[in-house]
């Protein structure tokens, strides 16, 4: 089965290079994104400023980040709706495969492509960084992996019920965006009002900022096993259910 | 011969429709069946409680001794399935289609290029899945089904929306599967296409089976008349017509003389006669029934209605 897995996501990952726009929408745009914000705001920062703003130095790639994740997932569930639409998934049922396989395969590109877009950015966006900041990069990437694949098994179990393509997208990104308003990525947690504090508590988009601005910031492992717990908790609750409820046609 | 599909008494519904019910049949080794009948009439319902791919309300199903609702996975690893109305990927190439099928199936798939080569693809190896003709996409679908090397193939009315020439060589590669020794299951509202491919047939309408049996059988059955149609100037001839044994009528109009009986032996008689009485004929045909006159004699209606 594990050969299925590798020639599903090989063609999965050459299906999605031969779209229009493919790389470059995905992977081209958010970069130049944010090389254009990097050079307006370099400019009229002086170093010393830029070193000093939390924003720049913990909050724009935590940001990125989240938003890159966040926009796997509307891609993922959009991609699994079009396939269950088309008939694809139909004609892959009647196989041996089974329906973790195929978003398994879906995961593994979509977490390929965040991590090359991540990647050139950190590249590209280099010049715009004041030198000298430690960033313990291995554990990020770490904490990232963790992070992404629990938010993509919220894109799961949404892609195993959206009924179909058209409501794909705008479900997506119903769920999802509100998530990052109350994550704390906008707005610090603490300076919610008391309502939204108890709504970001039980938004696993908060656990991934608060693990990812913490090992950003060079916090030792053992201050965010809480964050661990919870999104590791999430993606089984996700993974397990969308495996039940998962529709084929 | 022994059966390799066993379906008894099969019921299935959607809410409260009943798409199937008592549906029994056994498919034997090494045979085309068809499962022929309307749009709607329960084909498809039935193929996939077969393949598994839905559940039976009742019923017992057996395919090569496995129940293909609890030994789905095993079961799919010996059987091939063409599905109505199945998509690929847009831009998948056709040889990568082939390579992840052949990938999928624990036991040795079969050469993948020789496969498109059999079914006329090779040219197209590289073609996106998009890019191809409907009779293109349908041997596609043919070397997936065949892929696995499958004991039992099943195929969900393979030939609609291609034109005839395509049709006629999708049905010279489903000749191909019976003789390489696999047993093929077949759906179709092509009253010719079953007459011309199956061996047997069971006629399906409003989800119960009406008769199963050879087309041939079906036909002396159901159809028993004969038909001779010919023209001729011999001004006796009429006469002549009627002493016929087994003649149930002629009908003349000018010429033509329309003679109607329901023996076997009609034609045989009919030449004998005119050979007999020395009647000069001009024209000569026979009209035979087929499973088209079949379906609408146990129907009262077409299948195209």
């Amino acid at each position: 089965m594990l050969r299925g897995l590798f020639k599903l996501t090989w063609i999965e990952i050459k299906i999605f290079l031969r779209e229009p726009l493919g790389a470059f929408g995905t992977i081209g745009i958010p970069v130049l994104v944010f090389l254009g914000a990097g050079r307006v705001v370099g400019r009229r920062l002086p170093p010393a400023a830029l070193s000093a703003s939390t924003f720049i130095g913990v909050g724009l790639p935590v940001l990125a980040s989240v938003l890159i994740a966040v926009s796997a997932v509307v891609s993922l569930v959009t991609i699994i709706s079009i396939y269950r639409e088309g008939g694809i998934l139909k004609r892959l049922r009647a196989t041996p495969l089974r329906p973790q396989t195929i978003l398994t395969a879906h995961v593994i590109v979509k977490l390929l492509l965040t991590a090359a877009t991540l990647a050139l950015m950190v590249l590209a966006g280099k010049r715009y960084y004041p030198v000298g900041i430690h960033v313990p990069l291995l554990g990020f990437t770490i904490a990232l992996v963790i992070s992404t694949c629990s938010i993509l098994s919220i894109g799961f179990l949404i892609a195993s019920i959206v009924p179909t393509a058209r409501f794909a997208q705008p479900i997506s990104v119903v769920i999802m965006y509100p998530m990052i308003a109350v994550s704390g990525l906008v707005v610090p947690v603490d300076s919610l009002p008391p309502v939204l504090q108890a709504v970001a508590k039980v938004v696993p988009l908060t656990y991934t900022v608060s693990l990812l601005e913490g090992i950003w910031k060079g916090d030792p492992w053992r201050a965010h096993t809480g964050d661990i717990a919870a999104l590791a908790a999430v993606f089984i609750v996700c993974t397990a259910l969308s495996t039940r409820v998962f529709r084929w046609e | 011969m022994h059966p390799v599909i066993q379906v008894s008494a099969l019921r299935k519904t959607y809410g409260s429709a009943v798409a199937v019910d008592e549906v029994s049949f056994e498919v034997n080794d090494g045979e085309i069946f068809g499962l022929i009948g309307p749009n709607g009439a329960g084909k498809t319902t039935t193929l996939e409680c077969i393949e598994g791919l839905r559940r039976p309300d009742r019923g017992k199903i057996t395919v090569l001794g496995l129940d293909p609702f609890h030994d789905l996975y095993k079961l799919q690893e010996r059987i091939g399935v063409q599905l109505q109305q199945a998509q690929l990927q847009k831009r998948i190439k056709v040889w990568e289609a082939v390579d992840l099928w052949a990938s999928l199936y624990k036991k040795n798939a079969m050469d993948g290029e020789r496969l498109l080569e059999q079914l006329g693809l090779i040219e197209k190896r590289n073609a996106w899945f998009m890019t191809l003709s409907g009779g293109q996409k349908q041997r596609l679908f043919i070397a997936l089904a065949l892929i696995n090397n499958p004991e039992v193939v099943f195929l969900d009315e393979l030939t609609t929306g291609l034109d005839p020439q395509a049709r006629r060589a999708i049905w010279e590669l489903v000749r191909g599967i019976r003789e390489r020794g696999k047993t093929v299951f077949l759906t179709t509202h092509l009253m010719e296409e079953a007459e011309r491919l199956c061996d047997r047939v069971a006629i399906i309408e409003h989800g119960r089976i009406i008769d199963i049996d050879t087309p041939e059988n079906l036909v002396s059955r159901h159809c028993p008349e004969r038909t001779v149609v010919l023209a001729t100037d011999d001004r006796t001839a009429g006469e002549r017509f009627r002493t016929i044994p087994r003649v149930e009528a002629v009908i003349c109009s000018d010429s033509q003389f329309t003679i109607r009986g329901r023996s076997d032996d009609l034609v045989t008689e009919v030449i004998h006669c005119l050979s007999e009485n020395r009647i000069r004929v001009t024209d000569f045909r026979t009209i035979l029934p087929n499973l088209e006159d079949v379906f609408l004699k146990l129907t009262g209606h077409s299948i195209r209605d």
